[in-house]
């Protein structure tokens, strides 16, 4: 029998994943914004390892959350402007299951290649190698966070389309994310034990995977109807 | 039958004219007592209060700076609270009070952050660091700014409110842990020598004044929030006989 609940999931990961495996541009956008910006840092500042690696773990961060702003706002907009929104908002149910899917696989195409992306940044930048593993695990888990939190933003602006409204409302709750992130690549860097961080994020994922499409489904709701 | 007697009084707590009536009557008292306890705090904290072993007299914009804070803080959750209930029992009262939490919350952390502002120069040397309570207050301000811009994304008023009372709760689930976050961000860097003067151990002299200043702070609170949301009742219920009548009669007094 066709399981309805995590039916709802797998259809939607797979619908989003080949929506942007077809649109490559959008797929490939942030990612070059990533590169291109982490190119530009030695260049404004020094290029100077030692300056570069202290400044490292905090650059690495801001230009992930930059990057996952970039894309999180076309989360649905897309799919407000084809009408799939509103096939999808037809379901009386709370959209839960949909919803955890779009960012998975929102989360799959930018996130995930932004922690995969990041060894290079940390070699352009003279990352010690110590910290090189502590900022994929960070990155890996704290992208998906901050795809759940955009996702929120970016449900609740559907109506205007996110921009800069998106940003405000979205980096305050961005604000822990980044401190922990960040906090997890220093004391690796610093040689200090960089697991309670990375807990902490593991944690916040958690509390954000229960909490998040809750408002988002809200979110949503609203935008069709206002 | 019981349970229609307990809840009438809460409907209508709810009803926009009840509110508007009502208020009408409180607002004269909560004016007097507002004014005296601010006059009051005042004087005694910036005229009699001693001055400060280490600050001098500089310490004295206490009695403005600790106030807005705690009220902005506070304010921020009577919002988030407000869009709750409207959002849970559809209270029309209840989002106009949230509508009009927003710009006073985020007045007061403005306030709050200038004032802070002001005093770190002669005690810490610079007009702004980056510490625990600083930074916390000023992604509260932002947290606010995002509650007002976000009404101008929609069109209908019941959606803006919707939309708006979503974020508010999320922002209330984020406050605290923001709060820890930064909190433990600054234990992480540790700067040599900025340390917050502590309240707790503060003269009963100088610390009753600063009772004095938040009690009148919170009225103060409570009468600008009435006087938003009574204007935001008037622009909203225009429509209604009541708003009409009370045009009328305004008009017929001149």
């Amino acid at each position: 029998m066709y399981n309805y609940l995590s039916g709802g999931f797998s259809a939607y990961l797979y619908r989003d994943l080949l929506l942007g495996i077809r649109n490559k541009t959008d797929l490939v956008k942030p990612l070059i914004f990533f590169l291109l910006i982490s190119a530009l840092v030695p260049l404004a500042i020094a290029p100077e390892a030692e300056r570069l690696a202290q400044l490292a773990p905090g650059i690495i961060w801001i230009l992930a959350v930059l990057a996952t702003l970039l894309s999180v706002e076309r989360l649905f907009s897309d799919d407000l402007q084809d009408g799939s929104l509103e096939q999808m908002l037809l379901s009386p149910n709370m959209l839960i299951l949909p919803i955890l899917g779009k960012i998975a696989a929102h989360w799959l195409m930018i996130g995930l290649p932004l922690t995969l992306l990041s060894p290079l940044i940390g070699i352009w930048f003279s990352l010690p190698v110590v910290a090189v593993i502590p900022m994929i695990l960070s990155l890996a888990l704290g992208t998906a966070v901050l795809s759940l939190i955009g996702a929120v933003g970016a449900a609740l602006t559907l109506p205007r389309q996110g921009g800069v409204l998106l940003a405000l409302l979205v980096m305050p709750l961005y604000m822990p994310v980044l401190i922990f992130g960040s906090a997890t690549i220093q004391s690796a860097v610093d040689g200090l034990d960089w697991t309670a961080p990375l807990a902490i994020l593991a944690a916040f994922l958690a509390i954000a995977i229960a909490l998040c499409p809750l408002a988002i489904n809200a979110g949503l709701r609203l935008a069709k109807n206002g | 039958m019981n349970l229609n007697l307990q809840w009438t009084w809460f409907h209508r707590l709810g009803s926009p004219r009840w509110f508007y009536q009502k208020t009408q009557r409180w607002l004269p008292w909560l004016s007097f007592i507002m004014l005296s306890l601010l006059i009051v705090g005042l004087v005694w904290g910036l005229a009699y209060a001693p001055p400060d072993a280490k600050q001098g007299n500089s310490f004295r914009i206490i009695y403005v700076h600790v106030p807005a804070s705690v009220v902005a803080l506070a304010g921020y959750y009577l919002m988030a609270i407000a869009g709750a209930v409207g959002l849970i029992w559809r209270i029309k009262l209840s989002y106009m009070l949230m509508r009009s939490a927003a710009p006073i919350g985020a007045a007061l952390t403005f306030i709050a952050l200038v004032t802070g502002a002001i005093w770190g120069k002669p005690t810490w040397g610079a007009y702004w660091v980056w510490d625990a309570r600083i930074t916390s207050m000023l992604i509260l301000l932002f947290l606010y700014i995002g509650v007002m811009a976000l009404r101008h994304t929609y069109s209908s008023h019941e959606a803006a409110d919707k939309a708006s009372a979503i974020l508010g709760l999320v922002g209330m689930v984020n406050v605290p842990i923001i709060y820890k976050s930064v909190d433990w961000w600054q234990t992480l860097h540790q700067p040599a020598t900025i340390k917050f003067t502590g309240a707790p151990s503060m003269h009963p002299d100088m610390f009753m004044p600063l009772v004095v200043m938040i009690v009148g702070f919170y009225i103060f609170y409570a009468v600008s929030l009435i006087l938003f949301t009574r204007a935001e009742i008037l622009r909203r219920e225009y429509r209604a006989s009541w708003v009409k009548q009370l045009v009328t009669d305004k008009l017929a007094e001149k």
